[in-house]
């Protein structure tokens, strides 16, 4: 196991792995997410409540999701490259970090059209979308930084910095609905006991977080080997990398 | 058939979400595949120089 994980710091290995696997994520992500809408929008029944602007869960509650997950990985590679000095982990929080603050863009924006007919307005100072929004301008930090420096180490080290400081906003963002009084919605999938969601809903939801989850491992998969690429620009291997 | 479209009334909400979800997911694809692409022209006309500057 730990080879596997030694392994996991070598560039060359990396990008090999990123190339092999980004077919495969890209392939499943395609199919799930097209289960996940024909479920969801065509044979999900209306909700009770909601109508039919419930379905906008489909494509908002992934990308919310998503979001936060991509920010605890960019938060945990930036980590590791800082305490290891494993040059690996800035490349993968590099590529992370576009992908990441545009799910988290398309969960704002969803999630505000979203909150027009429910809500009857399409923002609210509320605590969810307040540190949802801060998540965005974390990443948006995180990218300025480390092209401001133009020695790409310092930009590196000070962008996985900001990274780590910034992951305190992802337990709040998750738990703001729990802690203090919120427009948002409550925990309906993720929490204790039965999800609050009947199953003809949640298995295209599962099949959209699934898909998502996919399609970020593809897209992280080429950033990942263009990232790696430009740093190790004057390696031998990249000679036969870059040949074909 | 038009009922679908329709969305129960909320199609204006839904279509657009959907919509800019498809651009998102295209756009994440197109934008690495442009960077991953610019990294081995890179890369490559790297390789070059040094392979002159050794010639000479």
């Amino acid at each position: 196991m730990w080879t596997w994980f030694y392994k996991l710091a070598s560039p060359p290995y990396v990008y090999g792995a990123a190339a092999a696997l980004m077919p495969w994520f890209l392939g499943f992500a395609l199919l799930a997410i097209g289960y996940g809408l024909i479920g969801g929008l065509v044979f999900a029944p209306p909700d009770y409540q909601q109508g039919d602007a419930f379905r906008i869960i489909y494509v908002h509650v992934p990308s919310a999701w998503l979001s936060e997950f991509i920010y605890t990985m960019m938060a945990l590679a930036g980590g590791i490259a800082l305490i290891w000095r494993i040059k690996v982990g800035h490349a993968v929080a590099a590529a992370a970090a576009p992908i990441g603050a545009s799910f988290t863009l398309l969960a704002l924006v969803t999630g505000s059209m979203w909150g027009k007919p429910m809500w009857g307005t399409y923002w609210a100072w509320d605590p969810r979308l307040t540190s949802e929004l801060i998540l965005l301008f974390l990443y948006v930090g995180v990218m300025s930084l480390r092209s401001a420096f133009e020695d790409p180490l310092r930009g590196d080290r000070a962008a996985a910095l900001l990274a780590v400081v910034g992951a305190v906003n992802v337990p709040i963002i998750h738990y703001s609905v729990v802690w203090w009084n919120s427009l948002h919605q409550g925990a309906t999938v993720a929490k204790l006991g039965k999800p609050s969601i009947a199953g003809s809903m949640l298995w295209p939801l599962l099949s959209m977080f699934v898909g998502f989850m996919l399609f970020f491992g593809a897209v992280l998969c080429l950033r990942l080997q263009g990232e790696v690429l430009n740093r190790e620009r004057q390696s031998a291997w990249v000679r036969e990398a870059v040949k074909s | 058939m038009s009922s679908f479209w329709y969305m129960g009334g909320y199609a204006r909400y839904v279509w657009p979400c959907v919509g800019f979800a498809c651009v998102v997911l295209a756009w994440n694809l197109w934008s690495a595949r442009r960077m991953l692409a610019g990294a081995r022209l890179t890369a490559q006309r790297a390789l070059a120089m040094r392979a002159a500057e050794a010639k000479t």
